[in-house]
């Protein structure tokens, strides 16, 4: 039974996603909004609509942005279900999700996946202590609860979203004990030759600049060009270690957040069989679109983060352009041009940055695919690092055959957390691109629901 | 194991407050905010053991990816605890190792 049907089915509530079900409105389409989270915003603004005056302060300017947003999806006449976890899109338009622990169907004449990011999995030895979390999640810890760390921090690991986190925390009052920056020295020198083009991006370019100065003002310790990263601790974190300029560093802590970047979440492209290809510049797979997020001859779209890591702005251009070019394939639009050549020009101009980021703030080959046997890669199965390289040797091809070697995957985040360990593990160990191995295959339902929530 | 918290959050008013238990303690928490999220900002260190080898383990993402924050929420297992809002008289258990089908969870041998 279809429970709701719409000419737009839109699977996310950020910034890809609400800018989406705004102009595919304008254009007097009927749209559906799900989203897995119970509050409107995605990661990106979460929570925008009750965080306290106080709080939106800390978080900055570019969270604060997202009222507006937030603002004119409220008041464009989409339906809106948050706490709806979909767990199966098919190719003829229906939707399966859970909500209110009770299965439902919508039905789209198309859909537009905006599921955004993830933060890229830290796969080094202790990662699965308690108190070791990403710092992703101690912002939508902020974001959602106002919860700050109760002692100084370590910050370890990479990326723009470790500075920002940096000086919310400082802003807040928080204390953080320590930076320890993994980019290495020979990252500036890989990121220079892409500075000519991000400068035509100053504007972002002089909020990086901002951020260090923050840190610089206020003597935070700060570990550039740190390797050998290893939490330690028994039951949980007891604090981090590393090398800083030959040194080995030891610094105690009972929370660190760790970061190096995020990836597509690309679990809902992978289920429908739609094909992707690897980014040899985001070391991510990304899925294969047309310029308007069009996945090969299908009715689906994908729109943002959980199409190639962009960005909030970037995201909401992407997911009005997807929106016109959806509008145009209903008839609702006759020439898009008018509106969609503005939003190019717009999207080129919050895109000039990001090769020069991609390329300074790549991770690190040792922390993505770890060198010694001990590190747990699928923290679902408890699969280690030496565990996977064995496989190889005994025959294993590809992630889908770890699952035979040893459940590999299977746990219950099906290889969200592991996969692109698994991938790069296995290609390093072949000797072979990680295009050449492939992902898991993502089978629905893409999150797990209860025999229960389906009856119901 | 619960010990000193990794994280404060803002104070709240009464009115404003509901009551939650953690393995039959009760807890006094904001309305709105995450399991997760109450937990950890009172002192619950360990949310579950891992299903092979029993190590403890607590929240990674806090966004519904990483299946870290597993825990029993008024006996119904394997709950995401980062995605559900506290609700007045919640009962909230740890996770101990794999989920039952039935509920519940039990001890499972990996001999």
């Amino acid at each position: 039974m279809t429970d709701r049907v719409a000419d737009l089915v839109i699977i996310g509530a950020g910034p890809a996603g609400m800018a989406a079900a705004c102009e595919a409105r304008s254009l007097g389409l009927s749209v559906l909004l799900l989203d897995e989270q119970v509050t409107i915003g995605g990661q990106i603004y979460r929570s925008i609509e009750s965080a306290p005056t106080d709080r939106r302060t800390i978080l900055g300017q570019d969270y604060a942005a997202g009222q507006r947003l937030v603002a004119e999806f409220r008041a464009s006449g989409a339906q809106y279900l948050g706490g709806a976890t979909v767990w199966k899109v098919s190719l003829d338009g229906t939707v399966d999700y859970v909500a209110n622990g009770k299965a439902a169907k919508a039905a789209g004449k198309h859909i537009l996946i905006a599921s955004g990011a993830m933060e890229r999995p830290f796969p080094i030895p202790g990662w699965t202590l308690p108190g070791v979390m990403g710092a992703g999640a101690g912002q939508i810890l902020l974001k959602s609860a106002g919860a700050l760390p109760t002692n100084p921090i370590v910050l370890a690991g990479c990326g723009p979203l470790l500075y920002l986190l940096a000086s919310q925390y400082l802003r807040a009052g928080a204390k953080i004990a320590a930076l320890v920056d993994t980019t290495a020295p020979s990252a500036y020198l890989r990121a220079i030759r892409y500075l000519p083009a991000a400068l035509k991006g100053w504007r972002d370019l002089g909020k990086g600049v901002k951020l260090l100065t923050v840190l610089r003002r206020q003597a935070v310790p700060v570990f550039s060009g740190a390797s050998g990263l290893q939490i330690e601790g028994e039951k949980q974190v007891e604090g981090v270690t590393f090398t800083h300029r030959r040194k080995r560093v030891q610094l105690p802590a009972s929370l660190v957040l760790l970061h190096q970047g995020v990836v597509p979440n690309t679990q809902l492209s992978w289920s429908i069989g739609a094909e992707h290809r690897w980014s040899a510049d985001q070391l991510c797979w990304q899925p294969v679109t047309d310029a308007w997020g069009r996945l090969g001859e299908t009715s689906i779209y994908v729109a943002g983060d959980s199409r190639a890591i962009v960005g909030a702005q970037a995201s909401a251009v992407q997911g009005r352009l997807a929106a016109l070019a959806i509008g145009q394939r209903l008839g609702a639009a006759t020439s898009i041009a008018r509106r969609s050549n503005p939003l190019l020009r717009e999207l080129k101009r919050h895109t000039h940055i990001r090769p020069f980021l991609d390329a300074l703030y790549r991770p690190n080959n040792e922390n993505r695919i770890p060198e010694s046997d001990n590190v747990m890669v699928c923290r679902c199965e408890e699969v280690t690092s030496g565990q996977i390289r064995h496989y190889v040797q005994l025959g294993c091809l590809g992630p889908n055959q770890t699952k035979a070697f040893g459940r590999c995957g299977m746990g219950p985040c099906q290889g969200r957390f592991c996969g692109l360990t698994v991938t790069e593990m296995i290609a390093q160990a072949r000797g072979v691109e990680p295009s050449d191995i492939g992902y898991y295959r993502i089978r629905p339902p893409i999150k797990p629901i209860t025999l229960g929530e389906l009856g119901g | 194991m619960t010990t000193e918290p990794l994280f404060v959050l803002p104070r709240t008013s009464e009115s404003e407050a509901v009551t939650i238990t953690f393995e039959g303690r009760a807890l006094r928490v904001p309305a709105g905010i995450s399991v997760a999220a109450a937990l950890l900002a009172a002192g619950v260190r360990d949310f579950r053991s891992s299903v092979v080898g029993r190590a403890p383990r607590a929240p990674y993402c806090m966004m519904g990816v990483c299946f870290e924050c597993l825990v029993e929420i008024d006996d119904v297992p394997a709950r995401q605890s980062c995605l559900i809002e506290v609700r007045d008289g919640m009962q909230v258990r740890r996770q101990i190792g794999a989920a039952e089908l039935n509920g519940g969870t039990s001890e499972r041998s990996h001999d």
